[in-house]
């Protein structure tokens, strides 16, 4: 017979140990895939790559197309959705005090932040994409700006939260009138964490496949322009990796190596920057 | 004259206010908008599927799109399963790490490692695919699957769960996968929960002799399980629309099996193998009714996420 004493401090080890071994759990997966990506992508990952289109199989080639259009499509989406989100965060911490909107919005933009983003792609196929009759580089572009919106919008009003009211109350005793002080003032502290929302935004949208599938398509050839079928590096990947050819599959992983690790210094680089200006304040 | 000079200036500052609060707010009704587009084309681009099925769409088993009979039962099993049991496997390692990071990691470690973590979650959902697809079913199928049959798949009840061909892919390899991906969600969510616990609650549990882990189970859990719960929903939903990785390994069959080695289908992994290569008008309008069923489904789980959050939320106010 274990008396309770003895009972108690095995159940607490045996927790404790299980935590323990969860942890190593997580980490285990994320080193076994970041290590298959090295494994498989680094041998692949040529000068081809950098200069050189996406090949028919059988043939050698690269991924320049595709890195341009996601590069494209990420870059132009961000441009959208940055300032709508911005704008309505700024709505939500500076003006939302009163009335139903502040808070309807919140709660929409909260559920929009994780809705599946193939829905997304759904949505800008039946509301373009069926209208101008062709996949396009715009559609993606939408469809991605559509993702970053949420992101801004949550990142922007935390921060703008964060920024002292004293500071808004010594710039209207100044005299300023509040559009100045919002622009020039608080959104201005609030800097920083504003950019690292849009860095994660970046990060997210930078891997996102499936919103892609049904608005930009693919471009097996060199393509800038943005009312056509556009290359991008998650549905090439996407189209080589489930294809029998090994040469199409190399270059798969040599797109996955590329996408991950950028994401990841996006994902690191934002919160290190979070950081820094965190600890100035 | 200088008077009204500054008058109009002033005036002019007015305006500006007026038009950029305008702004700002036409922006944040914009995300209403979206909302209501996104609802209102799916349900405009599902109104063929809707006439011709009713709701019988949601029991029927059928897919044929050789004769035009479609039913969205498989592919909602498939999300529901899958993502049932990704949660049943990750809401215990969450809860672990989230232990871990707050009560046992040495302190200078306690940020590299929550870090680590939430780069799992950075890690865009086609590289679960890939490295699913190529690395883990193979090893699946010829390690774990052949012991899963002989062992747990003779037993009564559970046994034909287990039992049947080791082909890596099925939805157990996706829900495995999954729960991969949710647990940074959960246990970040658990995390910051847990770190809202006031010292002194759990100071006067540990004064009056308990261990860590009673400590845990009998005073963090209980004071934090409406949010505890919010961030399992919020994984959860996440699960439930999760496409890329368990289109590369749930195998894409349109058959319903009571094992869960044999290949199956999800929603998002329907749409996104079929929806450029339907033809006809019900294909795609079944397709698209899917989706709406989807965003449906993860409207309410996320819905009750976030009231749950904010219900936490709402106490540490009061209690501050």
């Amino acid at each position: 017979m274990i008396d309770l004493y003895t009972r108690r401090r095995i159940a607490n080890a045996t927790g404790l140990s299980i935590a323990v071994l969860a942890m190593g759990f997580g980490l285990f997966w994320l080193c076994w895939i970041l290590w298959t990506l090295l494994d498989h992508g680094l041998p692949a990952l040529t000068g081809k790559v950098f200069t050189q289109m996406t090949p028919p199989p059988g043939s050698t080639g690269g991924l320049w197309n595709a890195i341009f259009g996601s590069l494209m499509m990420t870059v132009v989406g961000t441009l959208i959705g940055t300032p709508i989100g911005i704008l309505a965060g700024t709505y939500l911490a500076e003006f939302g005090h009163r009335g139903w909107l502040a808070p309807v919005t919140r709660f929409i933009n909260d559920i929009l932040l994780s809705a599946p983003s193939i829905v997304i792609g759904l949505f800008v196929y039946e509301v373009y994409v069926v209208h101008v009759k062709h996949f396009s580089g715009w559609a993606g572009t939408i469809a991605l700006a559509i993702i970053v919106i949420p992101i801004v919008i949550r990142t922007t009003e935390n921060m703008l939260r964060l920024v002292p009211s004293t500071l808004r109350e010594a710039a209207a005793a100044l005299g300023a009138p509040q559009w100045k002080i919002i622009n020039f003032v608080t959104l201005r502290a609030a800097r920083a964490g504003i950019i690292t929302g849009i860095m994660l935004a970046i990060a997210r949208i930078s891997g996102e496949t499936a919103p892609l599938l049904f608005t930009a398509l693919n471009n097996q050839f060199w393509s800038d322009n943005m009312n056509q079928p556009m290359a991008n590096l998650p549905v090439v990947i996407f189209q080589f990796a489930m294809s029998p050819y090994t040469d199409w599959q190399n270059l798969a992983w040599a797109g996955a190596l590329l996408i991950t690790f950028s994401v990841l210094t996006l994902n690191i680089l934002a919160r290190v920057l979070f950081r820094q200006s965190a600890s100035t304040h | 004259m200088q008077m009204s000079l500054h008058n109009a200036r002033l005036k002019r500052q007015s305006v500006y206010d007026t038009l950029f609060r305008n702004l700002t707010r036409l922006a944040a009704f914009g995300v209403l908008v979206l909302l209501a587009a996104i609802l209102t084309s799916l349900v405009m681009g599902s109104m063929p599927a809707i006439h011709a099925f009713g709701f019988g769409f949601l029991t029927t088993p059928d897919w044929d799109p050789v004769n035009d009979k479609f039913g969205a039962l498989i592919p909602i099993v498939g999300t529901l399963v899958t993502s049932v049991i990704a949660l049943v496997i990750a809401i215990p390692v969450s809860f672990g790490i989230a232990l871990f990071l707050t009560e046992l990691s040495p302190r200078v470690l306690r940020r590299p490692l929550g870090v680590a973590i939430e780069l799992l979650a950075g890690i865009p959902s086609i590289i679960y695919g890939m490295w699913g697809l190529f690395v883990f079913a193979p090893l699946f199928a010829d390690h774990i699957e052949p012991w899963l049959n002989q062992h747990i798949g003779t037993l009564p009840y559970i046994g034909p769960f287990f039992s049947g061909p080791p082909m890596g892919i099925g939805i157990l390899t996706a829900s495995i996968i999954l729960a991969i991906m949710v647990i940074p969600f959960i246990a970040s969510v658990m995390r910051d929960v847990f770190d809202v616990v006031p010292t002194m609650l759990k100071e006067s549990a540990y004064g009056l002799g308990s261990t860590t882990w009673e400590v845990m189970l009998s005073i963090v859990l209980p004071y934090t399980k409406v949010g505890v719960a919010g961030g399992i929903m919020l994984g959860l939903g996440r699960a439930l629309g999760e496409t890329m990785a368990v289109t590369f390994v749930i195998g894409n069959s349109h058959e319903l099996s009571k094992s869960l080695l044999n290949p199956g289908n999800s929603i998002s992994s329907s749409l996104a193998n079929e929806f450029t290569e339907a033809f006809g008008e019900l294909y795609t309008a079944s397709l698209i009714e899917l989706g709406l069923i989807l965003f449906f489904i993860t409207f309410v789980v996320l819905s009750l996420a976030r009231y749950m959050l904010y219900k936490l939320g709402q106490r540490e106010g009061k209690a501050a």
